[in-house]
């Protein structure tokens, strides 16, 4: 799948479905249908041909990189899908305005519809996607960026609809450049392409998360040729990133559900009762269109005896818990938070591996809920500010998820797997 | 034709499946008076005929009783699957400049859309969301691709419009525009549509693809549906059956063959809808679980408030994803057919060889919830500490009575088990079976069933089930999670008990704004539109009732945009 030259890597139809698969992992229940972003870029490339995938490493000093994404309701995005010039009318926009060609496109998040999309608009304007996210996974808004975090400016921005319509954004604040281009969307029919956080190459470098969109394609392609363990699948194509190996936390199935409109975010929370190694306990995942955090404690949830499922054990037995404060907010003291934002925690079907949305989750769904340990730049106190638990309302301080890895790790064959190179 | 005495009213059901044609006949009172299982025949009339002799012989009655007759087939599915009998269509699709990204049939498989002439355009028009207009539609573009699409010798035109679901002018005018130019072009009279026009907001909700999919699936199928729907309707002139006529729909209900001849995607996945309707019909179990087991796999559905409960997730047709309405439902590999092998020593490897070739025989419907079949079964077999049976995905199908053993065949069969363990009589012949192996088919097969029961709660709370179906013997009295088993009277005919009680019904699913109108006029509004539906489906007005309302706000957009479900039933006007 390479091309021309020895550090060319080139993306096809074929590369995009196990980038948009491995988006589902990494969009930790959230990030919109990749569905669609999918087949905008499958049909790109075959108009226009495949894409060239930069390693940031290899990006100049002062190469120019304009990012670009699609905002905007869910709902409205798979009804009036893309004209297809409308984020390339945006990237000229800021071209425009900063007067200077692009050198390069790339993802603001590598989980759901937007890591796809960008390639779509690279195919088209011949250019090339550079290797990185801002995002790591997938946030709900614009300033939860580590391209914010680590002090890049957001404009130029520019939005754009399917008539041609754009809008140039100047602000000197990035929560404001979210706040406005809510607003633009709105009128552009709920849904709009956005071209933002401007940058050298030397900055893309330096606050960008690497090696994303090759990392989403090595989960795609490990689950796609998974023979049934899935989560192995995805332990080993994250055991050789710059993202911990992924864990299996908690397996079970989901006894409640619990959704409401808050902000125009879907919030909410899944209640999954403990099966095989978790039987006895019980785990409670809180979301916000992407899952935020899980807990669990030493006691059966309230569902009562579904065929499988023990009864009793009401005794906590005394598991350390983990040095942060105890979960308020729900009834009990004994409630250990196992991980929060920004590390990615993703449910999976126990049976099939398919990941789960938080829209899709139901009762009796036999699942099991995976953490995926982030990169230290998502983790500084700078990037916990912009969404760490607390931003999100969640009562507790960042609790990673461990690598396995990092202790008595079992953990052999972590180089590359079957997908070793890069993507 | 209405001149039976509305005292004399019969009805008549025949459902026609993969393998046996079912029939039933129902008293006013819709008490069954007589019911028959036929083997269903290449040519579908015969096993019409076949089970509709059987079953007038048995009750007694004359063709004349009959007022109304309902049936249920698989007749489009099939030709979906087997690209057979389609119609060449014209997709039209209204939303340019928006869509363009994603062309028509992009993601069908190539035959598939060769088969129907992978004729396309996108062209000007559409709305927004909230009903402003995205574009204005260029009507002389709409002339000029109609007219090409006819050159090109198009049997039927497919028209999806962005948000048409929320406003529907750009579909009915391209509607009137085909029309004049399929006439001008000397295709029909003047009365009615000279060719089949298929609109995507009398078809689908929101999600264009998925939407344009099924619309055009249905402009396909037009043809076949009008090739069903004569041999229905020549079975029953050919026995003198004088009586109104129709065809069962996926959610549970009926369509007057009229109805049926316009939107046949609708008859896609009326068994198991029917199975669901017949079993809450036949226990008075309006609220719970309907468990159908058939020869090679077992349906597990929902019913609620005697309806079946339609799935929240696209599903797919002949390997294009569609959104229009199906039973949410689980089929398991696990039929009265369904091939037990008894495992050897203690299980190992017989179980893992079984599981080996269990992903290829995947039951149709099925989204992926009965694999991971050997070590299941050593699981269940761990926790019950009985030797591990794997049971099926292989079944002998309707080959049961020449293979199974209790007909003197060679395969021992999760039939064989019931009859070795006594309870149950099938068949010539008592197979020999040990203690164990019955012991161990029965736990897998119990786990298997428990768990699909259990995935389709809505809660953690017990609830009634229902078991139907050729196969019902399998399922143990005990399940987990049940509050009861009920396997009531004619359980083994409930399909064909399911399409001759269905009511007709009337849909609405769309987007109001909130700031235009009050929720209770937005409400008014669907209840309004779904029953003029049912009403024009069949049903009397009087008895028409609201049986389902979804209310649904919208994420990332004001406050105002609600997406209103809302599903009304009534009884056939008699």
């Amino acid at each position: 799948m390479s091309g021309g030259g020895p550090d060319r890597t080139l993306v096809d139809a074929g590369t995009i479905e196990e980038i948009a698969l491995g988006a589902t992992v990494l969009g930790t229940g959230g990030g919109g249908d990749p569905h669609v972003g999918k087949l905008v870029a499958r049909q790109a490339i075959e108009e226009h041909g495949p894409v060239e995938l930069l390693d940031p490493a290899d990006l100049d000093d002062d190469a120019f990189v304009v990012p670009t994404a699609q905002m905007g309701a869910p709902t409205v995005s798979v009804e009036k899908l893309p004209g297809g010039d409308e984020a390339v009318a945006a990237l000229e926009r800021v071209e425009a305005a900063v007067g200077r060609e692009a050198d390069a496109t790339m993802p603001i998040e590598c989980g759901g519809i937007n890591s796809t999309f960008p390639f779509a608009v690279a195919a088209r304007r011949g250019l090339p996607v550079v290797d990185a996210d801002g995002m790591g996974r997938a946030f709900p808004e614009l300033h939860h960026e580590t391209f914010n975090v680590y002090g890049v400016d957001g404009t130029p921005a520019a939005v754009a609809d399917e008539r041609g319509d754009t809008c140039l954004l100047e602000t000197g604040d990035n929560e404001r450049l979210e706040w406005l281009a809510r607003g633009i969307t709105v009128r552009m029919g709920g849904v709009a392409y956005v071209s933002d956080y401007p940058m050298s190459g030397r900055e893309v470098r330096e606050t960008a998360i690497h090696g994303t969109m090759s990392l989403a394609r090595e989960i795609g392609a490990a689950v796609r040729a998974a023979d049934g363990d899935v989560t192995g699948a995805i332990r080993e194509a994250t055991a050789g990133s710059s993202y911990g190996a992924a864990e299996t936390l908690f397996e079970g199935k989901i006894v409640d559900v619990e959704r409401r409109t808050r902000r125009g975010f879907v919030v909410g929370h899944v209640d999954v009762a403990g099966l095989g190694p978790d039987e006895g306990r019980t785990m409670t995942v809180e979301f916000q269109n992407e899952n935020l955090g899980a807990r669990v404690r030493d006691a059966a949830g309230t569902g009562p005896e579904t065929g499988t499922d023990a009864v009793g054990t009401d005794s906590g037995a005394g598991t350390d818990a983990v040095g942060t404060d105890p979960g308020t907010g729900t009834d009990a003291d004994d409630w250990e938070w196992l991980a929060t934002v920004p590390d990615l925690l993703t449910v999976l079907d126990r049976e099939t591996g398919d990941p789960i949305p938080t829209e899709r989750l139901r009762y009796g769904a036999r699942v099991r809920v995976l953490g995926i340990p982030t990169p230290e730049i998502m983790r500084t106190d700078a990037a916990l500010d912009v969404w760490g638990p607390r931003t999100f309302g969640l009562d507790t301080d960042f609790v990673p998820v461990t690598d396995p890895g990092a202790g008595a790790g079992p953990e052999p064959g972590s180089g590359p797997g079957p997908g070793g190179e890069r993507a | 034709m209405n001149d039976t005495p509305t005292d004399r009213t019969l009805r008549l059901g025949i459902d026609v499946g993969g393998t046996n044609t079912d029939a039933v006949v129902l008293d006013a009172d819709d008490e069954p008076l007589a019911k028959t299982k036929t083997p269903t025949t290449e040519d579908i009339t015969t096993g019409i005929l076949n089970a509709l002799d059987d079953v007038l012989e048995a009750s007694g009655t004359t063709p004349g009783e009959i007022s109304y007759v309902m049936l249920g087939t698989t007749h489009a599915t099939n030709a979906i699957a087997e690209r057979r009998g389609l119609n060449e269509v014209g997709v039209l699709r209204i939303g340019a400049p928006a869509t363009e990204s994603i062309r028509p049939l992009l993601e069908w498989p190539d035959d598939l859309a060769a088969a129907i002439g992978d004729n396309w355009a996108i062209l000007d028009g559409g709305h927004e969301f909230d009903g402003r207009e995205l574009n204005a539609l260029d009507e002389a573009q709409v002339r000029e691709h109609v007219r090409e699409f006819l050159e090109a010798g198009v049997d039927a035109f497919a028209v999806t419009s962005v948000f048409s679901p929320v406003r529907e002018d750009h579909e009915e005018r391209v509607a009137e525009i085909v029309r004049e130019e399929a006439r001008a072009a000397g295709l029909g009279d003047a009365d009615g549509d000279p060719l089949p026009i298929s609109l995507s907001n009398e078809i689908g909700s929101v999600g264009l693809l998925e939407r344009e999919n099924a619309t055009t699936m249905n402009a396909a199928l037009t043809s076949v549906a009008a090739e069903a729907a004569t041999a229905f309707v020549e079975a029953m002139d050919e026995r003198g059956v004088e009586a109104a006529l129709y065809f069962g729909q996926n959610d549970g209900t009926l369509m007057s063959v009229d109805y049926a001849l316009e939107y046949p995607i609708f008859t896609v996945a009326s068994g198991p809808s029917n199975s669901v309707r017949g079993a809450a019909y036949l226990s008075d179990v309006e609220n719970g679980i309907v468990v159908d087991v058939g020869g090679t796999t077992t349906d597990v559905g929902a019913v609620t408030d005697g309806f079946p409960r339609e799935s929240s997730v696209a599903v797919e047709i002949g390997e294009v994803k569609t959104n229009f309405r199906m039973p949410d439902l689980i089929s398991i590999a696990v039929g009265g057919g369904s091939i037990v092998r008894p495992a050897g020593a203690d299980g190992g490897e017989g179980v893992e060889a079984a599981g080996e070739d269990g992903g290829a025989a995947r039951a149709a419907v099925d989204d992926a919830t009965d694999d991971a079949d050997a070590a299941e079964a050593a699981d269940v077999a761990d926790e019950l500490a009985v030797p591990a049976v794997a049971v099926g995905p292989e079944s002998v199908g309707y080959r049961l009575t020449e293979e199974a053993r209790c007909f003197g065949g060679e395969t021992t069969t999760a039939t064989d088990v019931e009859v070795a363990a006594g309870a149950v009589d099938v068949g010539p012949v008592v197979p020999e079976i040990d203690d164990a192996t019955i012991a161990g088919a029965r736990a897998t097969i119990r786990e298997r069933v428990e768990r699909a029961v259990d995935r389709m709660k809505t809660s953690a709370a017990d609830v009634p089930v229902v078991v139907v179906g050729g196969g019902s013997i399998l399922v143990p009295e005990d399940l987990a999670g049940a509050s009861e088993v009920y396997t009531p009277d004619h359980y083994e005919v409930a399909n064909a008990v399911g399409v001759a009680i269905a009511q007709v019904s009337g849909e609405v699913d769309r987007i109001y704004s909130l700031d235009e109108q009050s929720r209770d006029e937005a409400m008014a509004d669907a209840r309004r539109q779904a029953t003029e539906n049912a009403v024009a489906a069949g049903a009397d007005p009087d008895t028409v009732e609201v049986v389902d309302v979804e209310e649904v706000p919208l994420s990332y957009l004001p406050g105002n945009a609600v997406r209103i479900k809302l599903k009304t039933a009534g009884e056939l006007e008699r």
